[in-house]
């Protein structure tokens, strides 16, 4: 395949960023997004340009590092996938594919299309805990049974990578249903519930500190959620939310 | 200097116990005068770091990725071992023990390995209040799932993202500490020199990958957390970042890196495809649990496989070659990783292998499928299921289990493997090999600790599934926090460390001249373009199989290509900027170094050992005609070598491993 590419290049985040084209040639379907950016930044370093900086680590789904909005959707056209899950059969030969970094004024450009996540880091430490000592004199794992379901719920809500793609994607830039699952995998489980009226009152205050905007229940961040987490999670935050709140 | 693995005398099951009993402490109140740089914040660095904040100490933490959330042990898939017995089917610590000994080839250290198994149940307990979502069964108790080269089920799991929620726990830790201001994390920074001072490692360089700045930190003590170096073959599992650079830096400023040639290559990757890829995906070893291996017996199926003429389904089961089943009845395709490698490599070779390249075998489902869908018609009373039934009733099972997975699988692969078999291949894993440490996880450098997959002591020659993240956790939660407290107890009137002393300022130099020198340096070849060089020598010759010719001519390669690396690589851009192709630069550099002593390793060891093995020294008769063969007389010790400028000059050092609780005998899968 022969490819066009218009990639935002940004020096930094102080510096103006602007569209650049660039072609990639001899694409093979069975590469995956990713390579074919390590392809265009072969032939820009062997050019004597600087390569284009994105986001990217394990390159198989689970840590989250990559981002890349591709042709105005969160890590691509495919559904259910990182953008390192992404693969160049699902584009065209001659296609012209738009690459961009996040866009959320809480994921402040960095370079290129690698932006700033820390604000997530700072809504867990906000209180994404049990506060347990990591000492080992825990009583034993099977004391508490836990019922199937409620494990497999929690599962599912733990299951979020944290990559950004539901507020990228978000028209708010709402982090809610990041918090939201980080919240119902706590709620569902009995070692979650002590601390369960100030983790999410916590949360949220610093989710809004961080500058993200509100859930209007559009639904965007569900569907290009690459992990599947649902849109309960949100529900349950917000019914956890206000039985915090009337807890006073 | 002599090694000394000060290893506490006593019967093993109370070495642990009688060792904590004796050991140094250090009052709560005097924690707080001292700090502790962790390097790296996956299982083991992220535990102990959180550990350690929260027993009092200062501890400062550092990652290359933006979040000790995307650490790879997060990719981790299969689960966790601990012998907690739930199951009742003759689970114990000392099983695990024997298990981890002898799947790991004899060449571990008896008493870590021990003291690993004796911690393990503490760690389920642990992740379990922290909030880790295991499975569970309908009962509410933790369920358990079975992994290669053990009879038992011991394995703890969430889905097949296990790794995700183990280190999410240990993140979630962290956060508590650095949300108290115990841990001060640094996000995308890179460690690039210890410092040592006084002979005592005191601190590191480290580089702000945003800002290109260098900085000084200086701690009490040290300890390195970052992981293994199995891209050291440019192609393996390990994410893009993963690197040696910490524990190769530690190593020039003598710390003793110990059995660099002992790297697992995992049987169940998704085989490659083009000159293009950047790396391999592994699948869960767990899937072995219902997945059946094979490749065609005959080798005019293989053709017309190959050439699209037939699909696996069209062959009958006797035109089936269940080659693990076959050769080891006992543990069909449950045999340890290395084994079941090295059995995939043999039928490939010999020209079985079922796609293009040649490099591939078959993982089925479809008899798993039909067993649970009939066991799901027996439990919900449906008399006489038509095949479709039988098939989505089993299909459900076999997704709920290993859902994740397959739809990674058909991600990657576009085919469907509920409808046909998986392809799979041996892929480079986990690097057993490491920076030696004693039983304190102490290395060679005094204050300068290592643990977890950056260490080397207790997987041996080959390490068994699901003990990674058992190891990484273990080190991390409950066993540093106990030695590093010796240590340090010495140090509480020491005061604070500074940073202006000339042990700082040359290490700042080095690392800035290094930097310097790549930035301008405008040759003409990308940094990937001797990486891959590199990988190729290394899968080629160092891979394996390995013989004597090829490991010397690795050798000299590996030098040629390092020689032609430093003269003509090309680096792009700034120095004090955010620059992915310098950070590549660094971390490729000290591979070439550690490929070429990883080869003389592999030279010196004149056996067959775990996932290394050597052409010369296979079995020539008896039951284990054609397996690899070990030789206790001559090698039953660590190579510890010491760096002397060029790897080639290295100094090797032993430590004689010492069997008194589990006798050595020839491993049998039989």
């Amino acid at each position: 395949m022969n490819l066009t590419l218009k990639i935002w290049r940004q020096k930094d985040s102080n510096a103006k960023g602007q569209m650049v084209d660039y072609k990639v040639t001899d694409i093979s379907e069975h590469m995956s997004f990713l390579e074919m950016m390590d392809v265009l930044n072969e032939q820009l370093v062997n050019t004597g340009e600087e390569p284009v900086a994105f986001d990217h680590d394990c390159r198989e789904g689970i840590c989250g590092m990559c981002s890349l909005y591709i042709n105005g959707e969160a890590h691509g056209p495919d559904r259910g996938v990182t953008t390192c899950q992404l693969h160049m059969r699902m584009f065209k030969d001659g296609d012209t594919i738009t690459i961009e970094p996040w866009r959320a004024a809480a994921f402040p450009v960095i370079k290129d299309l690698v932006v700033d996540r820390t604000s997530f880091e700072r809504i867990q430490q906000a209180g994404g805990y049990i506060s347990v000592n990591t000492s080992g004199n825990t009583q034993d794992a099977n004391a508490i049974p836990i019922s199937k379901h409620a494990a497999d719920e929690a599962m599912d809500a733990a299951t979020c990578i944290g990559c950004g793609a539901c507020v990228a994607t978000c028209k708010n830039s709402s982090a809610m249903l990041f918090v939201g699952a980080k919240v119902s995998q706590y709620a569902l489980l009995p070692q979650g519930q002590v601390e369960a009226t100030d983790r999410v009152m916590n949360m949220v205050k610093q989710m809004d500190l961080e500058g993200f905007g509100n859930c209007t229940n559009t639904g965007a961040c569900e569907i290009e959620c690459p992990k599947g987490i649902s849109l309960e999670n949100i529900a349950r935050m917000n019914r956890e939310f206000l039985k915090a709140n009337l807890k006073g | 200097m002599a090694l000394d693995s000060k290893v506490p005398k006593g019967p093993i099951k109370d070495k642990w116990t009688d060792y904590k009993n004796k050991i140094n402490l250090v009052n709560p109140a005097n924690k707080r005068h001292i700090d502790v740089i962790v390097v790296g914040t996956g299982l083991a660095g992220g535990s102990a770091a959180a550990t350690l904040a929260e027993l009092g100490y200062n501890v400062k933490a550092f990652a290359y990725q933006d979040s000790p959330r995307r650490a790879h042990s997060i990719a981790a898939q299969g689960g966790i071992n601990a012998a907690k017995n739930y199951q009742g089917d003759g689970d114990s610590t000392y099983r695990l023990f024997y298990d981890t000994v002898k799947g790991g080839d004899y060449r571990s250290r008896e008493a870590n390995v021990y003291r690993l198994a004796e911690v393990s149940a503490n760690i389920i307990d642990q992740c379990v209040a922290q909030g880790v979502p295991f499975a569970r069964d309908y009962g509410g108790l933790l369920d358990n799932r079975s992994f290669g080269g053990v009879l038992v089920s011991r394995t703890f799991y969430a889905k097949g993202q296990t790794g995700q929620q183990l280190l999410l726990g240990a993140y979630s830790a962290m956060n508590r500490q650095i949300a108290r201001g115990k841990i001060e994390m640094f996000n995308r920074h890179e460690m690039l020199d210890v410092v040592v001072v006084d002979g005592k490692a005191r601190g590191i360089i480290a580089r702000n990958l945003i800002t290109g700045e260098i900085e000084r930190h200086s701690a009490h003590a040290v300890v390195i957390a970052s992981g293994g170096y199995g891209n050291v073959y440019f192609l393996s599992t390990n994410a893009m970042g993963s690197n040696a650079t910490a524990a190769w830096k530690i190593h020039k400023k003598g710390a003793y890196f110990a059995n660099p040639c002992f790297t697992q290559i995992h049987p169940t990757c998704i085989p490659r495809s083009g000159d293009y890829q950047s790396k391999l995906t592994l699948m869960s070893e767990s899937l072995r649990n219902d997945g059946r291996i094979w490749v065609p017996k005959n080798m005019e199926d293989v053709m017309a496989i190959r050439e699209g003429r037939k699909k696996p389904t069209d062959l009958s089961e006797d035109e089936r070659d269940y080659y693990l089943e076959r050769r080891y009845p006992a543990f069909g395709n449950l045999v340890p990783r290395d084994v079941a490698s090295r059995a995939a490599k043999e039928r490939c070779d010999a020209g079985y292998g079922v796609n293009a390249t040649g490099e591939a075998v078959y993982l089925d489902f479809a008899s798993a499928i039909e067993r649970y869908g009939k066991e799901q018609a027996k439990i919900h009373n449906i008399d006489n299921p038509t095949e479709a039934k039988i098939y989505e009733l089993g299909k459900g099972i076999v997704e709920a289990k290993y859902g994740n997975l397959f739809q990674m699988y058909e991600k990657i692969v576009d085919e469907d493997p509920y409808k046909t078999p998986m392809m799979i291949y041996p892929a480079t894993h986990y690097t057993m090999g490491g920076v030696w440490v004693d039983y304190n996880l102490m290395t060679t450098i005094p204050g300068c600790y290592c643990i977890g997959e950056a260490n080397f002591s207790d997987h041996g020659a080959n390490r068994l599934g699901a003990s990674a993240l058992m190891q990484g956790l273990a080190d991390g939660y409950f066993v540093l926090p106990y030695t590093i407290g010796d240590y340090l107890a010495d140090d509480i009137r020491t005061g604070k460390i500074p940073t202006d002393s000339k042990e700082f300022e040359e290490a700042e130099k080095a690392v800035t001249d290094r930097i310097n020198f790549f930035i301008n340096n405008n040759g003409t070849k990308s940094v990937d373009h001797f990486h891959k060089r590199l990988g190729k020598v290394m899968w080629d010759k160092v891979g394996m199989a390995r013989n004597e010719q090829g490991l010397k001519e690795a050798m000299a390669e590996i030098k040629q290509i390092r020689e032609e690396f430093w003269k003509d690589v090309k680096v792009p851009g700034n120095a004090n900027e955010m620059n992915p192709e310098l950070e590549k630069a660094g971390r490729v550099a000290d591979f070439l170094e550690l490929g070429e002593l990883f080869a003389k390793d592999a030279l010196m060891r004149e056996e067959s050992c775990g996932g290394h093995f050597r052409e010369e020294s296979v079995e020539e008769s008896g039951e284990q005609k054609g397996e690899a063969k070990r030789n206790d007389k001559d090698f039953a010790f660590v190579a510890a070598w010491e760096y002397k400028g060029e790897p080639a000059d290295a100094v090797l050092h032993k430590e004689e491993l010492e069997f008194k609780d589990i006798e050595l005998k020839q491993r049998s899968y039989k």
